[in-house]
């Protein structure tokens, strides 16, 4: 500001008897524009906020709320959920056995299973989910230790990582692929699910591992090093697997469409979770016929190939499975929300309508001049 | 600043042997002056290259760079920055480089825009042409290599290229005529005098021939002060030695008019002249809404401090179970496991603190001078503050000040010229208490004889006859004015139509206009000055000529002047003038009482009298008053005061004629200004140099004091009967009772119900009171005054000089309760307060242009003052204050729930949203709706604000920016902040959100992560800010429509596109469709609409139920104009609506 009125000055002094000479012929242009804007008197709409204007407003909003308040909290209750936790902390739990061996060097998998029984149906599709408690995915640290555009399947990214991976680069001089602390910490335990008849048969329950992950993930996002085509061990020589992993990237399924960095068990943990305590989607359970529900109610027991060590950070594992509704999963706290939001503005419209009543036609009435 | 130093150790080191440290010597034409009579030093001069430019083209960038780091808010932003890109911090350095990065671009443009300008502007000048004289020939040169000494030919209508002393002209009376429009604004003509022995040079031959040096004071910025002296040799003589005074000095800048040719010789050059002496920048007055966001800042650099402090220890307590510091599948690098553990607290205390440093925000700074920048325009934009007559609209001179127009709790007034309009008009005269009224007023037209005077007494005798046309010639004659025969004149004009030729008289006092206006009405015409005669036209229709000898010029210490005219029958007479109080001491005959008891009646009316004395002279008194004067002239130290001795000494023992007496009519609607400046809460005091009873009738008139206004009179006439202990002493016990009984109101004390103030006080009495302290008691003077001024309404100051003008001001500025002080004036005389004052106002008056170039605002009268208070200023503070308050509440939302975050996600700095979003977020999102308001809200309509002032009293105190009002915005900040995380949060939460959630087709489940989650929080964020500002606004024109709306839309497109690809230059793709998931899900569109009603709903209650139940008088004004009522009210006149006019504070 200084500046510029210093130069403002400055052209005072510089073109003497600008002013002078012209003087009268100037000063018609030096009129200012009779317009709305410059004026500031545009036109406006001038809206205040009074109980008058409000209280519609506000019964409005109680009114829609509270239906979809109850919509949302009789849906959330019409999905069932299953949850059991398998971390085998317990002495009395089945997996107290793997869960206390140092998992990562066991060369055999450790198995355990659990049974459980359902008290009602599933109906429709079922999702299944693991999940995870006290397992900081959100660390920073954690986080940025990736490489996107490895993923995006770039081959110079693939033999020279990214820095943020360390120290999840390199092992043995070879550059890891997939590089970085999510993926070294993939989550490998097996979940299986077996339904026992009441004649005491164990069947298998289909599980499908695709449709699990964002469609843009898996087709952009993520994608092989060189094509689909070739041959993935090709693609991926020279690389060394994470540290954590058993076997490499590219053996991570049998199916060409599911494997290297377009696993979707491996997209869907890429993405990390925001808290602490998340669960993630395993596998779906898909309806079969209208007739039967996908899950009946029954004893089943939960296979687990007890890999993923949780107990040394004091986290937890669990195993879920949901069926889903036009909102989503099971989802109470948006319902009773929208209930309480709609009742307070219920209420606080009825409280500002005797307040419109006693004070607004008081302030209305008594301070009109005559 | 080292320029001036190095100059005085030039000087200095050149004049070593000379006897003035702080002057000059110039040798005309470079010549040397006669062997013997002074050693030749030359000195060192610069050359006449005027360099107004900041910058080079090479030291540009760092010069620039520099000065932008000086600031506090950009060395901090820089700082951040530099953090950011020497250790590991959570958020790329882009985020607080870009915006960096484009203010510091957008101001080195926009300041190397300006330096460019200023650049061309100074070569333009710097390679005008000048015509220097050299060797008894007209050279052609650039105007920069000009130097000190040079004799230069300038012709009409050419402006001077440096600081001139005028040696001839083409005039044959050795004057020529100048405009200084362009330095002073004064655009009249003013007359210049060639030095008396060189005026008769016609050739350059003549010019070259002449041999001279001239002495001189060292340059200083005083335009209308210059001391110097020339010596001629002429044929190795003694050299002739005479005085030079500012009427021998060409300014730099000005133009020669009405004048063929001059020569003259340069002295102050280049960087020197008075003009360029004259750009110093004035002293950067800052308004209170900065004072208050800067005590914001401080806090919120507390918050973010301990934000960070809080954050690390909880980190560090929290990691001391390793298995939580570096669990399995998070390994460290092992460069990060050797570092020290308190090098790796403090990164990580350096990393918090660029996390959250956005709640301080780059982009307010920005906003808020782009806000009173382009705010400004709306003040030079008004219709209604533009006057037909000058042909000017208000003039900003410093947008800084913008809001503070709205804050103003003392309105200081100069009254001529201010309240009054400066437009005399002459009323009557009385000679030895016979009173003429010239009742034809008809302009233009002689009226011969008395038929043009209404004689009031009856007729005087012969001896008054011989009186009273003395009288009339001394009127005549007594007088610095100019007749101006030409057409297009500026400034004050008056046609005196001689037949042919249009004349005007022009006069830097409009009052010698008046009285010379008011002779020719009462027969005696005076025609011109003609080879130092000046010419009458008696009632006879003859002309009278006399010679002027002396011109003994007024002065503001003096409040007189003097000339000593000799009679064509050789008489010789002394004619003095000035006000009364200054010439009835020196007064020794005449009817001193009846032109007193005259004086006093005319005083009361509120006209401005001047009283006429004489004195004949003999030719030896001449003789002794010429020596005298001439002595006092040559003198080049002190010069001032030895001519005032002279004067004293010269103007004594007179003869009393008569007085006059002039109307000052006030200004257009001045006393509704001053009547809606005191409803709006204002106290205003006029301070002036008139005397009490002229001024006090001024006040009455326009409303100042009022009927029922009880005066208070602190004047010399009083404490000369009591001693100004006990006056003061009384007053204060007479307006403390008062104040007693309403201390329950402190706003109320101008109300209709409660005893009014007035208080008079004059310049003697205010000195003696400002006296320092000599002992206890009188240290109480002050206080004591103070606290009679604050419970008056209106305080008058008459004979006030210029320099007290400026005190008074001081001291109610340093008073306890610190209000913002306005002053306004029109003259020079006013420049000190205007420059002293929390804003300065100058009045585009008839007194020259000094008092708007040094204003902070200039209007072109004084009722602009009101529109320019009542409605830009409340508007403004209104604007500003909402800006201020939204901005920080604004980014509180945006910060605190990555706050919160941190306790999710172990203290690692993880931020919570997207680097993108952190560095739009105050850039585009959310920046131009609070611009544009800040730029056009109107809460009110301006028609309401101008009708009913007291709504003014709503935001006084800087009420919108108290502390209470900060940390409720605050704490509304933390309340959505919290309603957005945990929100999301518990829609995040493990049984719920998380896991599945489906697309209404059912193919995609989604797998939320920390993204989504961040997005999910910053989309509520977005939408909450907006629509909050929304429902602030009172005035939605398309514009705001526009901005409001759009600037969400911006931001689902931007997300939209910047999700929508994989960015080839991004290392990270983590934003990938992100955006598009979360808004594929049901519940996360219930969500956001849920949050975002749940985050404005405490606010809009708080709204509601304030103004249901302690509305504040504006909210009543609004409430009525929304239920029409408004209409009904408006024809019947009211000045408030709102009756009774009891003023309600929020409390």
């Amino acid at each position: 500001m200084m500046a510029s009125g210093y130069s403002a000055k400055e052209e005072d002094g510089h073109h003497p008897g600008a002013s002078g000479a012209t003087g009268s012929g100037v000063a018609k242009s030096k009129k200012p524009d009779n317009t709305a804007f410059k004026q500031q008197r545009l036109p406006a709409w001038q809206p205040i906020l009074t109980a008058g204007t409000v209280l519609p407003a506000f019964f409005v909003i109680g009114l829609i709320f509270i239906p979809i308040g109850i919509g949302l909290y009789v849906t959330s209750n019409n999905i069932k959920e299953f949850e059991i936790d398998y971390t085998g902390a317990d002495m009395s739990s089945p997996c107290f056995n793997c869960s206390q061996g140092p998992s990562w060097n066991s060369t055999w998998p450790c198995h355990c299973s659990i049974a459980f029984t359902l008290d009602q149906p599933f109906e429709s599709n079922v999702f299944m989910y693991y999940g995870l408690s006290n397992f900081y995915q959100n660390h920073r640290r954690y986080v940025k230790s990736r490489d996107d555009s490895q993923l995006n399947g770039d081959k110079s990214s693939l033999r020279n990582p990214s820095k943020e991976c360390e120290p999840y680069r390199t092992s043995d001089n070879k550059p890891i692929a997939p590089c970085g602390a999510i993926a070294n910490s993939l989550f490998n335990d097996t979940l299986e699910l077996f339904y026992i008849d009441p004649n005491g048969t164990r069947t298998q329950i289909p599980l499908m591992k695709k449709g699990i992950a964002w469609w843009t993930d898996k087709h952009v996002k993520f994608r092989n090093p060189g094509g689909t085509n070739l041959n993935l061990s090709m693609v991926f020589q020279g690389t060394a697997k994470p540290v954590n992993w058993h076997e490499p990237v590219y053996e991570l399924d049998t199916d060409p469409e599911n494997n290297g960095f377009i696993n979707e068990d491996f997209i869907v943990w890429m993405r990390t979770a925001a808290l602490p305590t998340f669960r993630k989607l395993y596998r779906i359970i898909q309806k079969k016929s209208n007739m039967t529900p996908t899950l009946p109610r029954g004893n089943y027991t939960l296979d687990v190939t007890y890999n993923y060590p949780v107990l040394s950070f004091e986290g937890r594992k669990r195993m879920i499975l949901s069926t889903i509704s036009w909102m989503g999963g099971k989802n109470p706290f948006l319902g009773l929300a929208y209930i309480t939001v709609g009742s307070v503005c219920f209420f606080l419209g009825v409280v500002l309508l005797i307040i419109h009543h006693k004070y607004g036609n008081r302030n209305n009435s008594a301070d009109i001049p005559n | 600043m080292d320029f001036s130093a190095l100059r005085n150790l030039i000087s200095r080191y050149c004049t070593g042997e000379e006897n003035w440290v702080d002057s000059r010597t110039v040798y005309i034409g470079h010549r040397e002056p006669p062997p013997g009579t002074e050693a030749y030093i030359p000195q060192r001069f610069p050359d006449n290259r005027i360099v107004s430019s900041k910058y080079t083209f090479w030291n540009f960038v760092p010069k620039n760079l520099f000065e932008q780091f000086r600031r506090v808010a950009n060395f901090y932003f820089l700082i951040i920055f530099l953090v950011q890109l020497i250790i590991d911090t959570p958020t790329s350095p882009v985020t607080s480089g870009l915006p960096l990065f484009f203010v510091i671009t957008v101001t080195a443009i926009k300041q190397g825009y300006e330096d460019w300008l200023r650049h061309k502007a100074d070569n333009a000048v710097n390679q005008c042409p000048v015509h220097i004289i050299q060797h008894g020939k007209v050279v052609r040169k650039q105007s920069r290599k000009l130097r000190v000494g040079d004799v230069v030919l300038v012709k009409e209508d050419e402006t001077f290229p440096s600081d001139l002393i005028l040696l001839s002209t083409s005039r044959d009376d050795g004057t020529c005529f100048v405009t200084t429009a362009s330095l002073d604004g004064e655009s009249s003509h003013k007359t210049y005098y060639a030095v008396q022995d060189t005026k008769s040079f016609n050739t350059e031959k003549e010019v070259d021939m002449l041999r001279a040096t001239i002495e001189c004071e060292q340059p200083q910025p005083d335009l209308y002060k210059f001391v110097g002296r020339i010596n001629i040799y002429q044929d190795r003589d003694e050299p002739i030695a005479r005085p030079l005074g500012s009427e021998n000095l060409l300014l730099r800048g000005a133009t020669l008019k009405n004048t063929e040719f001059v020569y003259a010789v340069a002295i102050y050059t280049g960087m020197e002249s008075k003009m360029a002496l004259n750009y110093q920048s004035k002293s950067q007055k800052r308004s209170a809404v900065e004072k208050s966001m800067n005590a914001f800042l401080v806090v919120y650099l507390c918050i973010l401090i301990s934000k960070a402090l809080i954050n690390t220890t909880l980190k560090y307590v929290w990691q001391s179970n390793p298995n939580r510091d570096e669990p399995w599948y998070n390994g460290k690098t092992d460069h990060e496991r050797q570092r020290h553990v308190m090098i790796r607290a403090f990164t990580d205390f350096l990393a918090f603190m660029v996390l959250f440093n956005y709640i301080i925000p780059v982009s307010m700074y920005v906003t808020v001078e782009m806000q009173k920048f382009l705010g400004s325009y709306f003040i030079t934009w008004d219709d209604e503050m533009f006057d037909e007559e000058l042909g000017e609209g208000a003039l900003v001179n410093t947008s800084d000040l913008n809001e503070e127009l709205g804050q103003v709790e003392y309105v200081f007034t100069d009254k001529t010229g201010t309240l009054t309009e400066n437009n005399m008009e002459f009323i009557e005269c009385c000679v030895d208490g016979h009173v003429y009224v010239p009742h034809a007023i008809c302009n233009g037209q002689i009226l011969s004889g008395s038929s043009g005077i209404d004689m009031i007494d009856s007729s005087p005798g012969p001896d008054g006859k011989e009186r009273e046309e003395l009288f009339f010639r001394a009127l005549c004659l007594c007088h610095t004015v100019q007749v101006k025969e030409e057409e297009t004149v500026d400034g004050i004009k008056r046609g005196i139509h001689q037949g042919k030729a249009t004349s005007f008289y022009i006069s830097s006092s409009p009052d010698e206009v008046a009285l010379v206006e008011g002779m020719k009405r009462l027969g005696f015409t005076y025609l011109r000055l003609k080879d130092n005669h000046m010419e009458i036209l008696n009632r006879e229709d003859e002309v009278e000529r006399f010679e002027l000898l002396e011109v003994l010029n007024f002065d503001s210490v003096r409040r007189r002047m003097s000339v000593i005219v000799r009679s064509s029958s050789g008489h010789l007479y002394l004619f003095c003038k000035g006000a009364d109080s200054s010439i009835f001491p020196r007064v020794i005959s005449g009817k001193v009482d009846r032109v007193r008891a005259r004086v006093e009646h005319n005083a009361v009316e509120g006209l401005r009298t001047l009283c006429v004395a004489y004195k004949a002279l003999s030719q030896e008194e001449y003789h002794n008053m010429c020596q005298l004067l001439d002595s006092a002239k040559l003198a080049l130290q002190d010069r001032d005061r030895k001519l005032a001795e002279a004067y004293d000494l010269i103007e004594r023992d007179l003869v009393l004629l008569g007085a006059t007496a002039v109307e000052d009519r006030l200004q257009e609607k001045a006393a509704d200004t001053i009547e809606s400046l005191h409803k709006a809460g204002m106290k205003v005091w006029v301070l002036t140099g008139d005397k009490m009873e002229t001024a006090a009738a001024t006040c009455y008139a326009s409303k100042l004091f009022r009927r029922s206004t009880q005066i208070l009179e602190l004047t010399t006439k009083r404490t000369e009967e009591q001693s100004l202990h006990d006056v003061l002493f009384e007053l204060g016990r007479t307006v403390l009772r008062q104040h007693d009984s309403l201390t329950h109101d402190t706003f109320s004390g101008l109300s209709s119900e409660f005893q009014d103030y007035g208080l008079i006080i004059d310049g003697a009495t205010l000195s003696a009171v400002m006296k320092p302290a000599q002992d206890d008691s009188s240290g109480n003077y002050r206080e004591i005054f103070l606290e009679i001024c604050r419970n008056c309404s209106a305080v008058l100051c008459c004979r006030m000089a210029p320099l007290q003008k400026a005190q008074i001001v001081k001291l109610i500025k340093a008073s306890k309760e610190h209000p913002i002080t306005l002053a306004v004036g029109d003259g020079a005389n006013d420049v000190s307060m205007i420059l002293e004052a929390h804003v300065g106002i100058g009045i585009m008056g008839k007194e020259g242009r000094q008092a708007a170039r040094n204003s902070d605002y200039a209007i072109p009268k004084f009722k602009h003052l009101k529109k320019m208070l009542l409605v830009h200023g409340h508007y403004y503070y209104i604007r500003i204050a909402e800006l201020v308050q939204y901005f920080f509440y604004k980014n509180v939302c945006f910060i605190f729930p990555q706050f919160l975050y941190q306790f999710f996600c172990g203290f690692s700095q993880q931020p919570l949203y997207d680097t993108a979003y952190l560095t739009l977020y105050n850039i585009s999102f959310t920046s131009l709706p609070i611009l544009l308001y800040s730029l056009i809200e109107q809460h009110i309509s301006m028609d309401i604000l101008k009708r009913d002032p007291s709504l003014y009293r709503d935001i006084a105190k800087n009420c919108l920016l108290r502390w209470r009002i900060f940390i409720y915005w605050t704490f509304l900040g933390l309340f959505d902040s919290m309603v957005f995380f945990f929100g999301a949060y518990f829609l995040f939460d493990n049984t719920t959100f998380t896991s599945n959630g489906q697309l209404m087709t059912t193919n995609t489940q989604m797998i939320f992560g920390n993204w989504t989650f961040g997005t999910l929080v910053f989309t509520v964020l977005v939408f909450t800010v907006t629509l909050k500002l929304a429902l602030d606004t009172h005035y939605w024109t398309w514009i705001n429509h526009f901005v409001v709306w759009g600037s969400l839309l911006f931001y689902v497109v931007f997300s939209l596109l910047w999700g929508g690809v994989i960015w080839p230059f991004l290392n990270y793709q983590r934003m990938y469709y992100v955006f598009v998931q979360m808004l594929s899900s049901g519940p996360a569109w219930l969500g956001i609409g849920l949050l975002v009603i749940i985050s404005l709903l405490p606010d809009v209650l708080k709204k509601v139920l304030c103004r249901a139940l302690w509305p504040t008088s504006t909210e009543r004004i609004q409430r009525l104009k929304a239920d029409g009522v408004f209409q009904r009210v408006l024809p019947q006149g009211h000045d408030s609506l709102l009756d009774p006019p009891q003023c309600t504070t929020e409390t």
